[in-house]
């Protein structure tokens, strides 16, 4: 099981990525479905993913809004912003440059 | 650092770290609803949020451990210095003992509701007229007729009640011989009724009680007097006792708690109204009236409505009235009535001392900011040598709350321990000072309950007297930048000007405090010295009261028999005693003219009276035995002035104008010096002196029923014959009985009692206030010597004289001592007007009066500096300098 600290760097993009499939979601929602989508590989722990979601919220790459839901709790709901979508065009990009020259080391050597 | 407190951190603010809190909250519950272990799901959010979460009492726990951290540290900073400390509780309990005691007395004399249903519906009809001076003046009492006209008038807004004036009064139980006082009221058949009381016992009056004049010989007995008299024994019911020759029978007590509608009498015994003699009589006004207005009624229309009722009532009535000016009557009929709220009930004691007590509140209060003032300035010293130690809280991360609380939560162990003391000397001074108003014969009953009113006010004013002399230094204490404390000290003027300020404030009010003081005291000494006339001293007055009336001679033979006992020296005999309350005035015509508007004061007595008063005679004779009334008068210096031009009028006749027209004549055969007659603030009233012994107008002897010896003893102590005459009246004459022995000097000292009183608190709050401002005025000085000692080492240094240094000590604090001064005398000449009414030729601006307070502060100003400047020039700069 990786460790928090393996998904350094990537959190972001995994959130900015499922958000843009998927908008308004709440936080669990956002953990259970990296875990889901990685088919059970990569984990948010709840100590890295709410400074992550908090951040970007500050950096206005996503914005949240509160509901209230059937069962009467309150939620927080995520989705992207204009600037967040031309942020995961970068990270994405960038990730994949990144895992490309990566690949090709690992294949070169 | 936990991953919580680095969001924390990032977002500060309550509402958003409550808002994480929320959000991760809402996440733990998803969780669980998707099939995670609780215990795991909270797990993951690390121990911060899990107790945060646990519980939200949490930060009250935490919160409260600091509160007592805080207070055991304010504790033990109080044992250090435990003269300080006892000294700053010891003034400021007597501050709140003070201004406790003042607001039970007036609490319970003038705010206190009565104990009846819907108090505040409760109004009193008063009348006001323009006084002789211009001044407007009120009374509130009512002839009968004219009540009984006003209540038909306005049944369907008020109901109206006629409630007499309290009376002390004689009533027997059993045989004569046992007679005993008991306040007496006459009060309207409905009032219980109105008043919502149910009776403790039998039953209380009704409307068909107080029909027919003389017809409804029935009492009722207030609840005290049943417990004090007869120990709440319920076959009381039923019992008959008299008051004079009539025979009342006992119906029923009153509710507990119901003591009249008087604050300051305790009523023994009500009685209807028509009961009292003369009842309906349109010449005699004796009672008051309360009126119950009934919810929603508008209350000027209904003054109105009043009002009118009431000046048709003095019209009719003045048209009967012959022989009286005219000037008079239009004074009679120019008066407005007022209706008054009237829930606290009304009283005369309401009305002596209303003004007294606000005085004296204003005083204390006055003082009691003394004493804050005092302990604000003590703690500003403690918070400056304190400096270090809060700039190092500072430094090592408390807040600013956490500091006021602390210095807070030491000025509220002294505020607490003042409070717990200050509530003990009110517990004790309150009834103390009701006991100084003490005028022989009627001493004022007030009842003082400790109760939530009394509670409250004293815990709002603990409360309030601790944020006055705490939050200031608390707040300072907490603005403290540790940078330059730790460096050594901040600007050390910046604290001095709060105390210098403070200094200020405290002499100007000191200043008032003893400025008003001053006056009262003088009011006291002239009032007290002004010359009656008469000699007081080693006279005893017997009032006297018969069975049935006598005939004359035999009041001539009592006060025969008293002058054979052994230690008296004169006897005389009069209608009633001077000063002692009652008046008889009439117009007075000479050689038939109309009276020229100028009232005679009347008075009966007999052979012998002025000898045993000592009062001069200036020509003519006294009265002899054979002298009767109507015929012959002896009159006074301001009589002969009024009515003869300053002549001397011995052997002139002048007659009497009484209402109706009716003349008596009498010839002047004395003409003795002035006496007071009526009051003692009053100038000499024109006066004429009648014989005791009285013929009707065939010229037989009319019996008289009631009369007062006045006695002369050969000893420095009249009581001790007293009782010796209260046996030997009875002794003389079966028929007659002492009804009550009082001294004339204590008649005299009764029209002094409210400025004794004034005089005396003023003079001991203004003691008060002088001690404690010195005091302040000694720590403030020993204190900024304390802290510019290295400044003044150099100075003398570098050759300073002592004088240099003495006055560079004082001469800040002295400038504000002056201005404090000023300040003080500005407010004691507004203040002023608002005591006028209680001064008695006194001018505040009387330069003695002025003089008095400046030189006592000044004299005290000068002590409080002496140590400290003392201190100043014994410094050593060689050792001073050699310390740094």
């Amino acid at each position: 099981m990786p460790k928090p600290d393996s998904l350094q760097g990537s959190l972001d993009l995994l959130v900015l990525k499922i958000l843009s499939r998927r908008p308004r979601l709440h936080g669990y929602a956002i953990m259970t479905a990296i875990q889901g989508m990685s088919g059970d590989v990569l984990r948010a722990e709840e100590g890295s993913l709410y400074p992550a979601l908090h951040r970007m919220e500050e950096a206005g790459w996503i914005r949240a809004e509160w509901i209230t839901k059937d069962t009467g709790r309150r939620a927080r709901l995520y989705e992207l912003t204009a600037a967040g979508k031309k942020q995961l065009a970068a990270e994405e990009s960038r990730w994949l440059v990144v895992t490309a020259a990566v690949n090709r080391v690992l294949r070169m050597a | 650092m936990s991953w919580w407190s680095r969001i924390a951190n990032l977002f500060r603010g309550e509402r958003l770290s409550r808002e994480i809190d929320e959000e991760l909250q809402s996440h733990i519950e998803e969780a669980i609803e998707q099939g995670r272990d609780p215990a795991e799901a909270r797990r993951a959010f690390g121990s911060a949020l899990r107790l945060r979460e646990e519980s939200r009492d949490v930060r009250l726990v935490v919160w409260l451990e600091s509160l007592r951290a805080d207070a055991a540290f304010g504790w033990r900073q109080l044992m250090k210095s435990k003269m300080t400390s006892a000294a700053a509780i010891l003034s400021l309990a007597l501050g709140i003992g003070a201004c406790t005691s003042a607001f039970r007395l007036i609490d319970a004399l003038l705010l206190r509701p009565l104990p009846v249903s819907e108090p505040e519906q409760l109004h009193a009809l008063a009348r006001q007229y323009i006084g002789p001076e211009g001044k407007p003046q009120t009374y509130d009492s009512w002839a009968y007729p004219a009540f009984r006209l006003m209540r038909d008038a306005v049944k369907d807004q008020a109901e109206l009640m006629a409630i007499s004036y309290s009376d002390r009064t004689d009533v027997t139980y059993g045989p004569d011989a046992e007679m005993e006082k008991a306040y007496r009221q006459y009060v309207s058949g409905w009032m219980f009724n109105s008043f919502g009381l149910r009776p403790a016992a039998g039953r209380l009056f009704t409307e068909s009680d107080d029909l027919k004049p003389g017809a409804h010989p029935y009492a009722v007995l207030s609840y005290d007097y049943w417990t004090s008299r007869f120990g709440r024994d319920p076959k009381v019911i039923g019992r008959t006792f008299r008051i004079g020759n009539d025979l009342y029978e006992i119906i029923g007590v009153g509710p507990e708690r119901f003591t009249g509608t008087e604050p300051g009498t305790v009523i023994d015994i009500f009685i209807p109204t028509m009961m009292r003699p003369g009842v309906l009589r349109p010449d005699t006004a004796w009672m008051r009236t309360l009126a119950r207005v009934k919810p929603g009624v508008a209350l000027e229309p209904l003054r109105a409505k009043l009002d009118a009722i009431s000046r048709a009532f003095e019209e009719d009535r003045a048209k009967g009235l012959g022989g009286i000016p005219k000037q008079l009557i239009d004074e009679l009929l120019n008066q407005r009535l007022l209706l008054e709220p009237a829930a606290a009930g009304v009283s005369d004691l309401q009305n002596d001392y209303r003004t007294s007590l606000a005085a004296l509140s204003v005083l204390v209060a006055l003082v009691l900011l003394i004493a804050c003032a005092n302990v604000a300035n003590l703690m500003a010293a403690q918070a400056a040598a304190r400096a270090r130690e809060m700039a190092l809280r500072v430094s090592i991360g408390a807040g600013r709350g956490r500091l006021v609380q602390l210095v807070l939560l030491e000025s509220a162990w002294l505020a607490f321990f003042a409070a717990a003391l200050g509530g003990v000397f009110a517990w004790w001074a309150a009834p103390l000072v009701v006991n100084m108003i003490n005028p022989p014969d009627s001493p004022p009953h007030l009842f003082l309950p400790a109760d939530w009113r009394v509670l409250g006010f004293g815990l709002v004013l603990t409360v309030g007297v601790m944020l006055l002399f705490g939050l200031a230094p608390a707040l300072r204490a907490s603005a403290v930048k540790p940078v330059s404390a730790l460096k050594g000290g901040e600007d050390p003027h910046s604290r001095r000007r709060l105390m210098h300020a403070l200094i200020a404030v405290q002499t100007a009010f000191c200043f008032l405090v003893l400025f008003v003081a001053g006056l009262f005291v003088a009011t006291f000494e002239r009032l007290s010295n002004r010359p009656t006339g008469f000699s007081p001293q080693r006279v005893l007055t017997l009032e006297t009261v018969t069975v049935s009336p006598q005939p004359p001679a035999f009041w001539d033979q009592v006060a025969e028999h008293l002058r054979a006992v052994p230690g008296v020296e004169t006897v005389g005999l009069a209608s009633s005693v001077l000063l002692g309350g009652y008046s008889w005035g009439n117009f007075i015509s000479v050689n038939g003219a109309p009276p020229n508007g100028v009232l005679a004061y009347l008075l009966q007595a007999s052979p012998g009276w002025t000898e045993a008063l000592r009062i001069p005679f200036i020509d003519g004779r006294d009265f002899r035995l054979g002298d009767v009334y109507p015929g012959v008068a002896i009159v006074n210096q301001t009589f002969a002035q009024a009515y003869f031009n300053g002549e001397d009028p011995v052997g002139k006749p002048f007659e009497v104008v009484f209402s109706g027209g009716k003349r008596l004549r009498f010839e002047c055969v004395g003409l003795v010096g002035d006496v007071t007659y009526r009051d003692i603030r009053e100038p000499m009233l024109p006066q004429a002196y009648f014989p005791f012994d009285s013929v009707d107008a065939k010229g037989a002897p009319r019996p008289i029923g009631q009369g007062t010896f006045i006695v002369r003893t050969s000893g420095a102590n009249p009581m001790a014959l007293a009782s010796i005459l209260r046996r030997e009246v009875p002794r003389a004459r079966p028929e007659f009985r002492v009804s009550n022995i009082r001294t004339q000097t204590e008649i005299n000292q009764s029209h002094t009692v409210r400025e004794r009183l004034l005089a005396r608190l003023a003079f001991f709050f203004g003691v008060v206030a002088l001690l404690l401002a010195g005091v302040g005025l000694y720590g403030v000085l020993d204190y900024s010597v304390l802290q510019r000692r290295k400044e003044i080492g150099i100075r003398m240094a570098l050759g300073a004289q002592a004088g240099d240094v003495a006055r560079r000590v004082t001469g800040d604090v002295f400038s504000m001592v002056l201005v404090g001064a000023f300040a003080g005398l500005a407010l004691g000449f507004a203040s002023v007007r608002y005591i006028q009414a209680l001064l008695y030729q006194v001018k505040p601006t009387d330069p003695r009066m002025l003089a008095l307070p400046t030189l006592t502060i000044l004299a005290a100003a000068l002590l409080a500096a002496l140590p400290a400047v003392i201190r100043a020039v014994r410094i050593n700069p060689a050792e001073m300098l050699r310390e740094e």
